[in-house]
């Protein structure tokens, strides 16, 4: 009885730890997206609330919670105010399984992979119980754009990822990152290319971001599903779409780009390599918003079904037939395997 | 009564709750929503089961896809409620029948009498690194290939299927090509006229 208050204590305060961070993240990267989208304009950005505008994110905070939170006559109420949180929800519940670092993990569980699959898919009820229940055209065409969007690219975002799962042999977060050590050569970028470029544009494009903003286009449909929300429950709404693209870099970092590892085998890995990964994922996604004009929507209809899935299923094929014949010096995982699995004994041997 | 028992008294409860809710509430969207919530307490009751698999499948094939596409379509359709009421007595008799046969079932299982509860001992609990995602995986491909080939050959029919009942070929339909709007030049759509400049006089 007490162990298991201790655990619950202890389960909490790990929580903590990783949602604060994360909330301090998102705030941050929305400072950073505009500073970078400026420097890319040949601006300042915002440079007035503190030193060198690094208090700004916090100033838009406060103003967004001072707001009124405006609930429209004719809305369904009680969806109009739960749709925010259904969308932050599954954003933040996903952590759990992410391993920073080889010990730094919340859920060390078997599927996790799974598990992150299962909750970046929950997200997208957020957006269209938003939509709906705003009772407004506007956003309803936007969530209606965004639900077929996300379940189109989920697809390719899932085949995408069996190519990691044929190569780890794993769906545990810290076996896939082990089974990519020794050196950058062997981060399954490099092995599973087409794979790692379809995940990421997937990725931009659930995060209904520039530019598959199609969900919120400014231009055509005011903004899209959240265009009746205000004050905190909007700053939700942005609060679970940063901390998703936090996620799918997260992801990508796991997946593709070797985690916590070092580039050159052995030498200093670590959490800090995590976050500059993460860090440089995240960058791309400020490049693209800033660089790339938004994508019409059926081009973003055939680019998911008709270019990315015969991709990845062509790439799988590609991968079954190496890893069958064990081609040097990246497809024959029985090595990786077993030196996975020392590599897991003698860090499990440490941590008891 | 063990923690586990009393979380799955929990989930139970949100479950048949949501599940009563689904046929009484009266708006269709808030219908689905309580659908997707028994979906979810049902993930997490396959959770205690210790069934990892299948219950995220549950909720990423269910939750994630199939009730997307649902609510997708409920919320297109202009659903008026009062008609599905109507309806109600009609077909009273045959959810009785359903609903007896369900009931009559459940009896045979839980009275004991033809499934003795000896004769099924509960499965030893499997160690913490057991993952059930595995051992599936290597019954799905080796022992139960064929029944699982069956079963993917009856899906890809059922697409197939589904695809050409939908698709009408339309004959005023205008498709894009976007290999050849890709390679328009400027000399194709734009023209350039060169005139003298007016006089105001």
């Amino acid at each position: 009885m007490f162990d298991g208050l201790i655990l619950l204590i202890w389960t909490l305060i790990k929580i903590v730890l990783i949602i604060v961070p994360l909330l301090i993240a998102v705030a941050y990267f929305t400072l950073a997206e505009r500073k970078v989208i400026g420097s890319m304009q040949v601006r300042v950005g915002p440079n007035r609330v503190g030193w060198c505008g690094l208090l700004q994110p916090f100033a838009d905070l406060f103003k967004l919670l001072t707001k009124e939170v405006i609930v429209p006559t004719n809305s369904s109420r009680f969806l109009f105010l739960i749709a925010p949180v259904l969308s932050l929800a599954p954003a933040f519940a996903a952590w759990a399984v992410i391993p920073f670092s080889d010990q730094l993990v919340l859920a060390d569980i078997n599927a996790g992979l799974l598990y992150v699959l299962a909750m970046t898919s929950l997200g997208v009820y957020g957006v269209i119980i938003a939509g709906w229940a705003s009772n407004s055209k506007y956003a309803f065409l936007g969530s209606m754009r965004s639900a077929a969007q996300i379940v189109a690219y989920e697809i390719a975002m899932g085949f995408a990822l069996i190519g990691v799962l044929m190569l780890s042999g794993s769906l545990n977060m810290r076996e896939i990152v082990l089974a990519q050590g020794g050196g950058i050569g062997h981060w399954f970028v490099v092995p599973l290319f087409p794979l790692a470029i379809v995940y990421f544009i997937s990725g931009v494009a659930e995060t209904n971001r520039a530019p598959f903003d199609v969900a919120e286009g400014e231009s055509e449909i005011v903004a899209g599903f959240h265009v009746d929300y205000s004050g905190m429950a909007f700053a939700v709404f942005f609060l679970a779409e940063y901390a998703n693209m936090i996620m799918i870099s997260a992801l990508m970092t796991i997946m593709f780009l070797g985690g916590w590892l070092s580039p050159i085998d052995g030498v200093g890995d670590g959490f800090h390599w995590f976050l500059i990964k993460t860090a440089f994922s995240m960058f791309l996604f400020l490049w693209f918003r800033a660089t790339f004009p938004r994508y019409r929507y059926d081009q973003i209809m055939r680019l998911g079904w008709k270019v990315f899935i015969p991709v990845t299923i062509v790439w799988i094929a590609v991968v079954g037939v190496a890893v069958f014949y064990g081609v040097e010096p990246w497809f024959d995982i029985r090595d990786l395997q077993t030196a996975g699995q020392a590599a897991l004994e003698v860090a499990s041997g440490d941590g008891s | 009564m063990s923690f586990q028992l009393f979380i799955f008294y929990v989930f139970a409860i949100i479950m048949v709750f949501a599940a009563a809710r689904v046929i009484t509430v009266r708006n269709p969207v808030y219908a689905a929503m309580f659908l997707v919530l028994t979906f979810f307490t049902a993930a997490a009751i396959w959770m205690l089961l210790e069934a990892e698999f299948l219950a995220v499948t549950l909720v990423l094939v269910y939750v994630g896809a199939v009730m997307v596409l649902f609510l997708f379509v409920v919320m297109m359709l202009d659903i008026n409620v009062e008609p599905l009421r109507e309806g109600f007595v009609k077909y009273l008799p045959v959810g009785i029948l359903v609903g007896s046969i369900m009931f009559l079932e459940m009896v045979f299982l839980l009275t004991q009498r033809y499934f003795p509860s000896e004769n099924f001992p509960a499965p030893a609990a499997k160690p913490a690194n057991y993952s059930n995602t595995e051992e599936l995986g290597r019954l799905l491909y080796s022992d139960y290939l064929f029944h699982f080939e069956v079963a993917a050959l009856i899906l890809m029919v059922a697409i197939v299927a589904a695809i050409a009942l939908t698709m009408r070929r339309r004959s005023d339909t205008k498709y894009q090509r976007p290999g050849l709007q890709v390679q328009v030049k400027k000399e194709d759509r734009l023209r350039v006229v060169s005139m003298d400049t007016e006089s105001k006089s």
